[in-house]
């Protein structure tokens, strides 16, 4: 039996914003970091998704100091934990077999790759690449972020480019929200699409956006609720799920449980990232292991950062879990604030190849229901 | 209970020598390639591994559970050790910095780190201190240090340079074995039978390479049954180990996964090495997956030197520091000191005045 394999690359806003974290300063010595939130209800949602997704939001970050000080601290109290071959070898025996024909790529180099930028890129070569990405055959671009231009003074052209943009049919372009101003902008702008961030890490989203993941909930709902009216669909991001900068280890039930929330307050997708790319195959199966037991495999995507040269291997770990969607940047854009010289995403153009190579055929999805006439 | 499972090759000139395939020049405008073989006698060999037995290298790990166990069982025996590779291809670096870069890598913890080639000089220049490299470095207890051998005569020159171990290449392609070193795959048997035959003699270990397991730059796809019957052949002609290398970097997972399938009908999974380059930016993800079948040592680059002369500008091994942090998440020993790995890339990749192609290097590289 075929499965889709859907990868999503997405990867323009959600650790470009990331990169921003409350308390750096941009070069006027303004502070920079994600818009607060404005103020949302606590009303929860679960039920039938609304039209659209969620957000999420990943900030590429280094894991040197206070991720490897805290990492060292744990494994030299914890049990090594084996996942080793054994384990490798399960997922294999049966692994090729489970591999879909066919898979949906996804492309965030727009926004996720150009946001790690120091040099403001031009409205017009911003609309360029995006042009050729969707010429390329990528079937989901996320093209913006609409953030205030104060945090995040390379998506200052959201509109702009949004409204610049050819739109191909067959080929969605989310963007980016923060928060409910976000989102009315980017509606207004033409968005059809949004994606929202969250984190598993509770110091990880204080930092980022001033509130707990429970408090980070709430915005969110808000956001969703009003994507629901205006029908469009909302991806949620969930950052640090392989490991915080901060935190260090991230247990997989605390991925379980804010992807789940995600979910069932009307997330579409999730998209699940390693945002300091930390992790590791063994580390990727059994996180995914423990959210699976929560959302569907076909709701779940990954969102893998080369940091540490471990993207693809993840990326493949994941593809042997039943994980279909995959974001990915082209020209492995991206960066990581914390790490200088650090690479990026994992680069677009070797996830194809590994695909191609593995039988994958790359084509577009078929019309989501909500948008069928 | 602990076993040593992965071990981690790093090869020091093997991929270097593979760059210079016949057709490159020098500067002098002088044919590249390994040196033409001696005749050799048709006599093939099988029965009994050569003095040294079953060598396997790597890295000592941590291994626990069921399938540790098993492998514990069926591997205490063999020695692991890490062998090590760096080719250094652009400038010709010179004999100290090379003996020191070996030093630094054995001071990290590698246990097998392949030293120098013995090839002619008018063939591989950056090779042509090969004795005294291997005079020069320090031997440290526990660490094997093999070198490359084309021929016969290489391998008479390296054990009089004191080496204990020594490494032959062959390929699974007729093409690139016939643009290589001038002859068949089947010639190129008889040849190395002669080095096999001098090396049971003299007690030294021999390991096998087979190129292109994965794809050839001249014939394309490869079958993964010739990746076998070739293989098959080295390891019954006396190779304790076979490296099977996917020269070109051209191999996705699922096409390692078949090429392994067929190769572990022949030869027990044990002997048996992978060897990526990371051209295409797959190696890693061959590597998992050669892992997930049950290959047990790797053979892997500092710094991911390489490089590919069929690819200008592409990247080269797969490199030492991100398949160590790779095996450390996956809760596997290796015995490695990132940090003086680190180090030892770093170092020469200043010597070479290049960028260092390891992502954990760039992660924890200030700028």
């Amino acid at each position: 039996m075929m499965s889709r394999l859907i990868l999503l690359i997405f990867i323009f806003p959600a650790s470009h914003l990331a990169c921003h974290v409350r308390g750096s300063r941009n070069q006027n010595g303004e502070r920079l970091g994600v818009e607060p939130a404005s103020e949302v209800t606590a009303e929860g949602r679960a039920g039938p998704r609304p039209p659209g997704g969620r957000w999420s939001r990943g900030v590429p970050l280094d894991c040197r100091g206070a991720y490897w000080a805290k990492m060292a601290a744990m494994t030299k109290a914890l049990p090594r934990r084996l996942v080793g071959l054994a384990s490798l070898r399960a997922v294999s025996t049966s692994s090729m077999d489970t591999l879909p024909k066919q898979v949906k790529i996804v492309e965030v180099g727009p926004r996720d790759g150009l946001q790690n930028e120091k040099n403001i890129v031009s409205t017009p070569v911003k609309i360029k690449l995006i042009d050729m990405l969707s010429e390329a055959g990528l079937s989901v671009i996320e093209a913006t972020s609409f953030v205030s231009p104060k945090w995040v003074p390379q998506m200052a052209d959201h509109a702009e480019v949004l409204k610049g943009i050819q739109k191909f049919p067959g080929i969605t372009y989310p963007v980016l929200i923060p928060n409910l101003k976000g989102f009315e902008a980017a509606v207004a702008a033409g968005a059809k699409e949004v994606s929202i961030f969250g984190a598993a890490s509770e110091l990880f989203t204080k930092k980022n956006i001033n509130c707990s993941i429970e408090e980070s909930f709430q915005r969110f709902d808000a956001i969703l609720k009003a994507a629901q009216s205006a029908n469009i669909s909302v991806r949620g991001y969930v950052s640090c799920v392989l490991g915080c900068p901060y935190e260090g280890k991230i247990s997989p039930a605390k991925v379980a449980e804010v992807t789940k929330k995600f979910y069932s307050m009307g997330c579409y997708e999730i998209s699940l990232g390693d945002t300091i790319g930390v992790g590791t195959p063994g580390i990727m199966k059994d996180m995914l292991s423990a959210v699976m037991q929560e959302v569907p495999p076909a709701a779940l995507a990954v969102h893998c950062h080369d940091t540490y040269g471990q993207a693809l291997a993840n990326t493949l770990m994941a593809l042997q879990m039943g994980v279909s969607v995959v974001d990915s940047s082209v020209a492995g854009l991206g960066g990581c604030p914390y790490a200088q010289g650090a690479s990026g995403n994992l680069a677009t153009e070797d996830l194809v190849y590994m695909l191609e190579g593995l039988g994958i055929h790359t084509v577009s999805p078929p019309t989501p229901w909500w948008r069928q006439p």
